[in-house]
């Protein structure tokens, strides 16, 4: 191969003028943390209430949430981010349309609120298994005992149910994590932005990707190690996850 | 609010975004998905093989491919091709490699990670007789393979495997970042040439949102049709 490498390229200063190359990266991977975080609370939030709703007796709640999770399972991201970024602000009374438009760091907003309603099909179709996966008699022992619907939910059904989800819920927040790379087609420079603007600087292409790679590796490892800390906490004694 | 809507431009580029982005999109979705799913099946093979070190390498492969972004993944890629092909061909530079080539590599690649944790996982769930019967009868392990194992594993996990398609489906959208016309790139063209960000836009997604709901809808008529009763 008759590729020129460098690795002493990341000391080399960049020409944003605010450092070397591995600072370009490693903001780059603050925002890619900052809109992970920020998408994964939205999809957390969203995703419990929709697939609560799901579970509910009501036939209207159970078919709102199932037309919710329909519509943001069957459009690819991409598309879904372009339509916040690019459509959405058309849409809208002139006024708000505007202040949209307008709003600084508007990339970074639509990318986690974007992202968030992406994952938060995929959590609310989780807890819905996860609920689904809890013995009937809990529910009915709940009501026995004179607990509302809401308080069967926030004392039984949902501490027990994202305990077993734990570990599904742990790659879908890594596929957040992933998912944010998307962003990079509406402007947000996040790692693999940040990465692809350094290839294009210094044309060291394979050194700036390994250097990306070895970053979103170090994040997995780090999320992994973390959640498995977790669930230890939080384990439920009798079940197999328990001591 | 759609008073200024303009669907006259949806109709006037309907052939192109079809025949020339549809056609790009679905080649790509098949061709991946067969692809990947051949690849797949080897590296879940690697990996219950009993070798060690096949079994290590396979699985280094699988988490690095779904420890990264697609995106990037696309971008590696996208380079990292060319030079692989001079090192296997023996050129003296860099071969050229087309958008189609290039693109299919990858997800091929990226793919086979997610399939080869499908396999794996079809592979396990079918019971020890049938391997341990296939060998008293003295079929080899290739044949136990071909003729015992994997025609009920892939029974078993093809509506997962039709699923995991249509991700792979929306996901080739993301050949945008490297301004290939697939179906979605296509959309965008016009839109930016015409100035119909908000037509095309919404369009793409309706076209999407059509497709793989009624994708999905088949797969969960097949799986309620083909599931065994135990």
């Amino acid at each position: 191969m008759n590729y020129h490498w460098n690795w002493g390229i990341f000391w080399e200063p960049s020409p944003n003028g605010t450092g070397n190359y591995l600072d370009m990266l490693l903001s780059g991977l603050v925002l890619t943390i900052k809109t992970a975080l920020l998408a994964w609370i939205i999809a957390l939030v969203i995703g419990t209430i929709v697939g609560v709703m799901r579970t509910l007796p009501s036939k209207t709640a159970s078919a709102v949430g199932f037309c919710y999770v329909e519509f943001f399972r069957n459009i690819p991201l991409l598309v879904q981010l372009f339509l916040w970024f690019f459509v959405l602000p058309e849409l809208l009374p002139r006024n708000a349309g505007l202040w949209l438009k307008q709003m600084p760091n508007a990339p970074f907003w639509t990318a986690a609120v974007g992202v968030g309603l992406f994952m938060s099909v995929r959590v609310a179709e989780q807890l819905r298994a996860g609920i689904g996966s809890l013995p009937r008699g809990q529910k009915m022992a709940a009501t026995a005992l004179g607990l509302t619907t809401t308080q069967a939910y926030r004392y039984v059904l949902l501490p027990i149910a994202f305990r077993v989800i734990l570990p599904p819920l742990t790659s879908e927040f890594l596929n957040t994590i992933k998912n944010t790379s998307v962003a990079i087609t509406i402007g947000l420079i996040e790692l693999t932005g940040e990465a692809r603007a350094m290839q294009e600087f210094s044309f060291q292409v394979f050194e700036a990707f390994t250097a990306a790679t070895v970053l979103y590796l170090l994040i997995n490892i780090v999320v992994v190690t973390a959640m498995r800390f977790l669930e230890r906490r939080v384990a439920i004694p009798g079940y197999i996850s328990g001591k | 609010m759609f008073s200024t809507f303009d669907f006259d431009v949806i109709r006037r580029s309907l052939g192109y975004l079809f025949i020339d982005g549809m056609t790009f999109t679905l080649t790509l979705t098949t061709l991946s998905a067969v692809g990947g799913l051949a690849f797949g099946t080897l590296i879940a093979l690697m990996r219950l093989s009993g070798f060690k070190l096949l079994g290590r390498i396979a699985g280094l492969y699988v988490d690095l491919m779904r420890s990264l972004p697609l995106v990037l993944v696309i971008f590696w890629f996208y380079f990292l091709v060319p030079y692989i092909g001079q090192w296997l061909t023996g050129a003296s530079r860099p071969i050229r490699v087309g958008a189609f080539a290039s693109s299919l590599i990858t997800f091929i690649m990226f793919e086979a990670a997610y399939f080869s944790e499908i396999m794996r996982a079809g592979i396990q769930s079918i019971s020890k007789g049938q391997p341990a019967a296939a060998n008293a009868l003295g079929l080899t392990y290739s044949q136990t393979m071909r003729y015992i194992v994997l025609p009920q594993a892939f029974r078993n996990m093809l509506p997962v495997l039709l699923t995991q398609t249509i991700v792979l489906f929306q996901d080739t959208s993301l050949v945008y970042v490297l301004s290939i016309p697939d179906f979605l790139g296509s959309a965008s063209k016009v839109a930016q040439r015409d100035g119909r960000l908000v037509e095309m836009y919404l369009f793409a997604a309706a076209v999407y949102f059509a497709i793989s709901s009624l994708a999905s809808f088949g797969v969960r008529r097949l799986q309620a049709r083909i599931a065994i009763v135990r």
